[in-house]
């Protein structure tokens, strides 16, 4: 064998209208993790799905080696057979099916069709154990967080006897701590001679994990770093991407900060299913005008669950709390209600509950404000075209017009829709939940820039973000949320990554000590 | 201050440039209109083996006469469907109306107007029974209206006794098998005798007799004006793309498309022109289908409709209340399914136990061929009204052709199979 797995050579691969690819040459080495870095339509997918056999062999130019053997794959089975699985971004899993099940979906260990179900389970075990998930095999995937569900994933891949691993994005939805397993486990893989491909966007986990580093722009490889000497940093990787140098991650805010705006007291929300958990548990939390509030928390502490429970109640069972608005209380008890006095959240989840992505930009960008762009019910086209013409420009959006699909549009600009459809519905208070997950580098200072905008107007932002660097970046004042409680509040000028955590911990130490007690 | 992505390509225009000439409309429209090319292959197909039966002014008129509550059906179909639910249940509920509106003219004696008042407003009343159970107790509305179908069934057997009621009054047998007034006059034909001949294959010729009895003036003018809306109305729309700077169809292909539409409008218009005028049904159904374009791309309401079906976690977060939406789509269907029984009892002059029996798989499957996508959230009315009379053409070539009635079913449901599968096919070209 020599001493490259994977050899890919001038790749070109064209949708209708746009070049992908151009020429890329790529190569792996045996038991290596190989970052793949790159701003959203870089080509970094693309590229992943041409090795993967997404795209069959004869829909792309160019030639690709495994092991040193050319490939001809025509779907994924033929690529998962030669030991090369990749992992989307997008889990593939049966949320009703348990983990046994899910691990040998379409490879079960059946005997003439029979299932052998102790053998299934015995190798569920194993796997599990090499990827350190404790659980029991016949658990179902829908019982199970996300992080828990990559590892379902990655335990599937290595029942397929895997050599090349590539992840899409394998920690977006993933917190500090299951990400830094994650990373870990590709870590002891790479010692058992498993090669990684990793597409990510957190350029602090590529520089902490990766052995080389390929940046690619455009839809070409820009270069290829040596990531083992230990002086790539991450401000040089972001040059590579974007072709220049970045001098500020977040832009400079002068604060301007007024009356409290709104204010949440004494929220209790149950679990929808099981009624005895108590998920939000006497949260109390006020925003300013003109102010940025961060919320911190792991996955699990119950941030989205408070957000939605606010907006329109459209989750949990409600029990108990006040929303007041300038001091008076307000109903927001169904999402037309909230809507009407004034907020608005824009969700965690673009594709599955922002978008209707079979819908063009217009109507997105209208959909929550349709009297907007109506008289008596009947639509004015030239207004909503008009106005959404008006929000493309101001955040701008990235669109040939405002009649395409959405779901053509890449991740940052589908993210500034969703922010659109918000901002026409001209809410005083915008939740914004992880509003630059996904995302790259330049789209997301683009979205800081309007949450600049925006409280510069005098309204207030809540944002609720999983990676620490940007809840400090933005805010002006930090909630803490740890087990459906407020952990902590302070002030960002005097909040670290470090005082956060602490915060988190002593919470859960305490709810500890309460269950024991 | 820089922003970042200044450098980030913008992705390009999917839009062809606008050019002109035929082959170009065809290639643009052939992916959208895929069925009114399918309907006219049927209509020339039947033309061919009838030998020119099909297109006579009796047999064009039929079309209406035979399919038009089908048409009325499928556009409550289209909305139930667009959202991402379905009704099996509107043959029953058809058939129970249908006996309802009997009972009431002819067992209680009420005046038909009256009557017909009453059967739309209980129409409506099984509408909210069924929407409030799929909408608000989260039932599926297969089920649902699974169980509506047997429900109403059985309620039609039930209140008929098994017996059919009729007859009915004249003005109420209007609604489907009346003609609108001629108003103006008759005008003997002066293309009759004529025949326009397209082409001949081998012993079958496709020849288009003219002539027929003499021509209703008011129908006419009425296929006239329509024609004349309709470019109008398009000349509209263009010209206010042109405003906000889309690519639109060159003059020459805008004008080209339109003289198809003015000459299908017109020839449709001679037609029936030249048998009795244009039937009561079909006007009603001109007007629906008129009211319910404007209701899907115009008002605030049929956006909404659309926006559930498309994504309903994302609707509902974005302050619709799918809820309401889907209670409304039923009650819709509901009014038009009594509608659509009440043109049934018109038309059989009496309310039988059976009446309505299967017409659901009609209405469904005209849904369907028409573009409607069974995941929500895709349909249009032009569509649906192609995919209803593709059906309606469909049963008069084949009965014309005296085709017995069991390989009728097959040659049905191979064409609901095909024309859907080319659909979907083309759709995943497109994304």
């Amino acid at each position: 064998m020599s001493d490259v797995l994977l050899e890919m050579r001038g790749i070109t691969k064209e949708f209708p209208g746009v070049k992908a690819l151009k020429e890329v040459s790529f190569s792996v080495r045996p038991g290596e993790i190989h970052a793949l870095v790159g701003e959203n339509g870089a080509g970094k997918s693309t590229l992943m799905k041409v090795v993967s056999g997404v795209y069959p062999t004869g829909s792309y130019e160019g030639q690709f080696f495994f092991k040193g053997e050319e490939c001809h794959f025509h779907n994924i089975r033929e690529s998962e057979q030669k030991g090369i699985v990749i992992i989307h971004q997008e889990l593939a899993l049966v949320p009703h099916l348990s983990i046994t099940e899910n691990i040998f979906l379409a490879n079960e260990q059946a005997t003439r069709g029979v299932i052998n179900w102790s053998k299934s389970h015995a190798k569920a075990i194993e796997l599990l154990k090499k990827v350190g998930l404790h659980e029991t095999p016949d658990t179902k995937i829908s019982h199970l967080g996300v992080g828990k569900q990559q590892l379902v994933e990655i335990a599937k891949a290595l029942s397929k006897n895997v050599e090349l691993l590539i992840l899409d994005e394998p920690t977006s939805s993933l917190n500090e701590n299951d990400s830094q397993a994650l990373l870990q486990l590709l870590r002891e893989f790479r010692s058992n001679g498993i090669a990684c491909v990793l597409i990510s966007h957190k350029l602090k986990e590529v520089e902490s994990v990766a052995d080389t580093i390929t940046v690619l722009r455009d839809g070409a490889v820009i270069e290829s770093l040596d990531a083992t000497t230990g002086d790539v940093t991450e401000d040089r990787i972001i040059r590579g991407m974007v072709g220049r140098d970045m001098t500020h991650r977040y832009p400079p805010r002068e604060p301007n900060i007024g009356e409290v705006l709104l204010e949440v007291k004494n929220w209790k929300v149950r679990h929808p299913v099981y009624d005895d958990r108590m998920v939000i548990n006497d949260v109390s939390i006020n925003v300013r005008a003109g102010e940025v509030v961060g919320i911190a928390g792991l996955m699990g502490a119950g941030r989205t669950e408070f957000a939605m429970s606010v907006f329109g109640r459209s989750w949990g069972h409600f029990v108990s709390g006040q929303v007041l608005k300038h001091g008076e209380e307000i109903d927001v008890s169904t999402i037309p209600k909230a809507v009407a006095n004034g907020l608005a959240y824009a969700t965690e989840d673009r594709k599955t509950y922002g978008l209707v992505l079979m819908n063009d930009v217009k109507t997105n960008v209208t959909m929550a404000n349709l009297p907007g762009v109506s008289n008596r019910g009947v639509l004015i086209p030239p207004k909503e075209i008009t106005v959404a013409n008006e929000y493309r420009k101001a955040l701008n959006i990235k669109t040939p017009s405002v009649k395409q699909i959405t779901v053509n549009l890449s991740g940052g600009n589908q993210q500034k829709v969703v922010l659109s459809k918000w901002l026409f519905a001209n809410p005083d208070v915008l939740i914004l939940d992880e509003p630059t997950r996904g995302i790259d580098v330049g789209a997301k200072y683009e979205i800081y820039t309007i949450i600049n905008r925006l409280v510069a107007e005098g309204k207030a932002i809540i944002i609720i973000s999983s990676e620490l660097p940007e809840v400090l970046g933005v805010s002006d004042r930090i909630y803490v949320m740890a087990a459906g409680r407020i952990a902590a509040e302070m002030p960002a000028a005097e909040a670290t990554q470090e005082s956060i955590m602490k915060a988190i911990m002593r919470l859960a130490r305490a709810g500890a000590e309460e269950v024991l007690l | 201050m820089s922003t970042p992505t200044e450098s980030t390509p913008i992705a390009p225009v999917a839009d062809a440039e606008p050019t002109g000439g035929f082959r170009a409309l065809v290639g643009r429209n052939v992916r959208q209109s895929g069925m009114l090319v399918a309907l006219l292959i049927a209509v020339v197909f039947f033309q061919l083996t009838t030998g020119g039966v099909m297109l006579k002014s009796l047999n064009v008129t039929n079309i209406f006469l035979q399919n038009g509550y089908i048409l009325v059906m499928a556009l409550g179909m289209l909305l139930i469907i667009v959202i991402g639910n379905i009704d099996l249940s509107v043959g029953s509920v058809a058939g129970f109306l249908g006996a309802v509106a009997a009972i009431l003219m002819v067992k209680v004696g009420l005046d038909p107007i009256l009557a017909v008042l009453l059967t739309l407003v209980a129409g409506g009343v099984i509408g909210v029974w069924q929407g409030f159970w799929v909408a608000y107790l989260r039932v599926p509305s297969f089920i649902v209206t699974l169980a509506g179908m047997l429900l109403f069934r059985g309620a039609t057997l039930w209140i008929l006794g098994g017996q059919p009621v009729g007859p009915f009054a004249e003005s109420f047998r209007a609604i489907s098998s009346g003609f609108i007034p001629e108003v103006i006059g008759t005008f003997g034909d002066p293309f009759g005798g004529a025949e326009i001949a397209l082409l001949t294959v081998g012993k079958w010729a496709l020849v288009i007799p003219l002539g027929g009895g003499p021509l209703n003036l008011t129908t006419l003018l009425l296929g006239a004006v329509l024609s004349a809306v309709l470019v109008l109305l398009t000349w509209r729309a263009r010209a206010e793309q042109v405003k906000y700077g889309f690519s639109v169809p060159s003059l020459r292909q805008f004008w080209l498309r339109n003289a198809l539409v003015i000459v299908g409008i017109m020839f449709v218009a001679y037609r029936l022109a030249g048998y009795k005028g244009l039937p009561m049904v079909a006007l009603i159904a001109f007007i629906l289908i008129a009211f319910y374009m404007f209701l899907t791309t115009r008002t605030v309401l049929g956006r909404r409709i659309y926006a559930v079906g498309g994504n309903a976690k994302a609707a509902m977060l974005s302050g619709v209340n799918s809820k309401r939406m889907v209670f409304l789509t039923f009650v819709n269907m509901g009014v038009l399914a009594a509608l659509g029984g009440l043109i049934i009892s018109a038309r059989l002059n009496s309310a039988t136990p059976n009446s309505g029996y299967g017409f659901e798989l009609d209405i469904i499957a005209a849904t369907f061929v028409g573009g409607a996508s069974a995941y929500g959230g895709v349909g249009t009315v032009a569509g649906t009204v192609i995919g209803a009379l593709f059906f309606g053409v469909l049963n008069i070539g084949m009965g014309t052709m005296s085709i017995p009635i069991d390989y009728q079913f097959a040659i049905k449901a191979l064409v609901l199979l095909v024309a859907v599968y080319f659909d979907v096919r083309s759709k995943n070209k497109e994304g």
